[in-house]
């Protein structure tokens, strides 16, 4: 991973090793709150905030934290952050919270936020850590949107709460209860590879031919 | 002929896909004849949709991931017809429709298509539709023959009943829930003629009666158990169409004898565990889900160690 290019730090978390879509981490959320693209997008700015949060102070308590208590002590900086936007939710956003339910708290155990703070943050400057926060962070958010978009389309028939597909439709509902989010995110990562192995072949098919 | 490569064993026979699925299409064909002289016009419509739609998005799939078009195989058309079988008669006729494109497309062709599905097409289709549209998926008909009027195959005035599972099945005589007397979908009312098709099956050594007998058996055992009629706890609702046509699906079903009882007896277990405690009244789609799951690990626990191979573990 390129130290000095915060560019790459940023938009590696977004696309390359997106959380959800190509690490496959945190998948639990993933499936459990995005019955609606406001509820992902809830969540997913709650993570990111948690996420930029704990990696900074990692990052910058990486050099006091002994090797064999590092665990803890990482699960210790993530819970600050947890409270902080829990209890944030609950005053300023009730309703959201309310929607998130366990799964707020549940950010502490959050393997996206563990990974990160692990192979990033423990091992790279406050600068870089941040920034790959943001771009994780976004990363994750996007495809929390994506995922409560497509569910909340097919299975209300709105998207962010407005209508879109007209009175006439009879909404899944399979797609907001608990299978249609395997559903959906197994459809998506398969669509988000499929894609991705159809660039990675053409670029070779230029590689081969430019050679 | 159709002659394809695969793995061993290389027995020669004359069976093949087609075959087979031409033999269970003609057990099905009592089954079939039955629903739709129970419920009429309506019943053929919503079937037909069903065998059309099936088909369609298989050969629209194949075409378009250019893969070999196999529809000729009959498989297809199972499917159709069991999702069709697992339709209310009244039902819109999207609904089948959209029934046989999940099964093709979602559960059989995503997986690699034929052979290859970890779960039933047809029951995960019912399970996706009953769980997204509950109310059009049980609006039940009372067979037209019940009436003793023969109504307008599309007529309004279709009249919907509970299952016997609902209304508790006490009053109904048993002619009628073996003949069919009753509502339900179109494919499980009538059990005799189930039975016809089983014992087809079995004579043509299509199916063994292993999962079968050790599904109905165990319903049958336990609805004893937690004190209600064995009898009419397999006569009603969808035990003996699903034990029949739907658990005996040589994909999603155990390999070896052993492991098709523990199958059956899971099967059978589940359906009365989710009447008895669960939310809906008929739980034969779920039991069966459920065990496709399960298969993987019962086919490994149950396998036979091949002469010479080292146990792996004691």
């Amino acid at each position: 991973m390129p130290k000095n290019n915060l560019r790459g730090v940023f938009v590696n978390g977004i696309f390359n090793e997106n959380p959800v879509f190509r690490l496959v981490l945190g998948t639990c959320p993933v499936i459990a709150v995005t019955t609606s693209a406001i509820n992902g997008a809830g969540m997913g700015l709650a993570a990111t905030f948690v996420l930029i949060g704990s990696n900074a102070v990692i990052s910058m308590l990486r050099n006091f934290i002994p090797g064999k208590v590092r665990i803890p002590a990482f699960i210790v900086v993530i819970c600050t952050f947890v409270t902080m936007i829990q209890l944030l939710m609950q005053a300023y956003l009730p309703s959201l919270y309310e929607a998130l339910g366990i799964f707020l708290p549940l950010i502490v155990v959050n393997c996206i936020i563990l990974a990160r703070a692990e192979a990033f943050a423990s091992k790279n400057g406050l600068m870089a850590s941040i920034v790959d926060g943001v771009g994780m962070g976004l990363g994750f958010t996007l495809a929390m949107v994506l995922m409560g978009t497509v569910r909340e389309l097919l299975g209300n028939g709105t998207v962010f709460g407005f209508s879109l597909l007209g009175a006439s439709f009879e909404p899944v509902l399979l797609f907001i209860l608990a299978p249609g989010g395997f559903l959906a995110y197994g459809l998506l990562l398969g669509i988000i590879n499929a894609i991705s192995n159809k660039r990675a072949a053409s670029k070779k098919h230029e590689e081969v031919k430019a050679a | 002929m159709n002659l394809r490569v695969s793995t061993g064993p290389h027995l020669l026979t004359r069976e093949n896909t087609q075959t087979l699925m031409l033999d269970v299409l003609i057990a099905l064909a009592p089954t079939t004849a039955a629903g739709i002289y129970l419920f009429g016009l309506r019943a053929a419509w919503v079937l037909c949709v069903a065998v059309i739609a099936a088909v369609l998005s298989e050969y629209i799939w194949l075409k378009l991931m250019k893969k070999t078009i196999v529809i000729g195989d009959l498989s297809a058309v199972v499917t159709g017809l069991i999702v069709g079988l697992n339709m209310p008669a009244g039902v819109s006729l999207w609904i089948p429709a959209l029934g046989s494109a999940i099964a093709i497309i979602l559960v059989k062709q995503l997986f690699g298509g034929i052979g290859h599905n970890f779960m039933n097409p047809a029951m995960f289709a019912r399970a996706f539709l009953l769980a997204s549209w509950p109310a059009r998926m049980t609006s039940f008909l009372l067979p037209e023959r019940l009436l003793g009027t023969s109504q307008a195959a599309f007529g309004v005035d279709m009249i919907s009943g509970a299952t016997p599972l609902v209304t508790k099945a006490r009053n109904i005589p048993l002619s009628d829930l073996l003949l069919g007397n009753i509502p339900g979908t179109i494919g499980e009312v009538c059990k005799v003629a189930i039975l016809i098709g089983l014992v087809y099956m079995l004579v043509v050594k299509v199916v063994s009666w292993h999962v079968p007998v050790f599904f109905v058996g165990t319903v049958a055992l336990m609805s004893w158990l937690v004190g209600s009629d064995p009898l009419v706890a397999i006569l009603s609702g969808g035990v003996l169409f699903g034990a029949v046509f739907m658990a005996t699906d040589y994909v999603t079903n155990p390999m070896q004898k052993i492991g098709q009882c523990i199958f059956g007896l899971g099967c059978g277990a589940m359906v009365v565990i989710i009447r008895s405690w669960g939310n809906y009244p008929e739980g034969v789609t779920y039991a069966i889900l459920f065990m496709n799951c399960l298969t993987p690990l019962i086919d490994r626990f149950s396998s036979k160690r091949v002469y010479g191979m080292v146990k792996k573990h004691a």
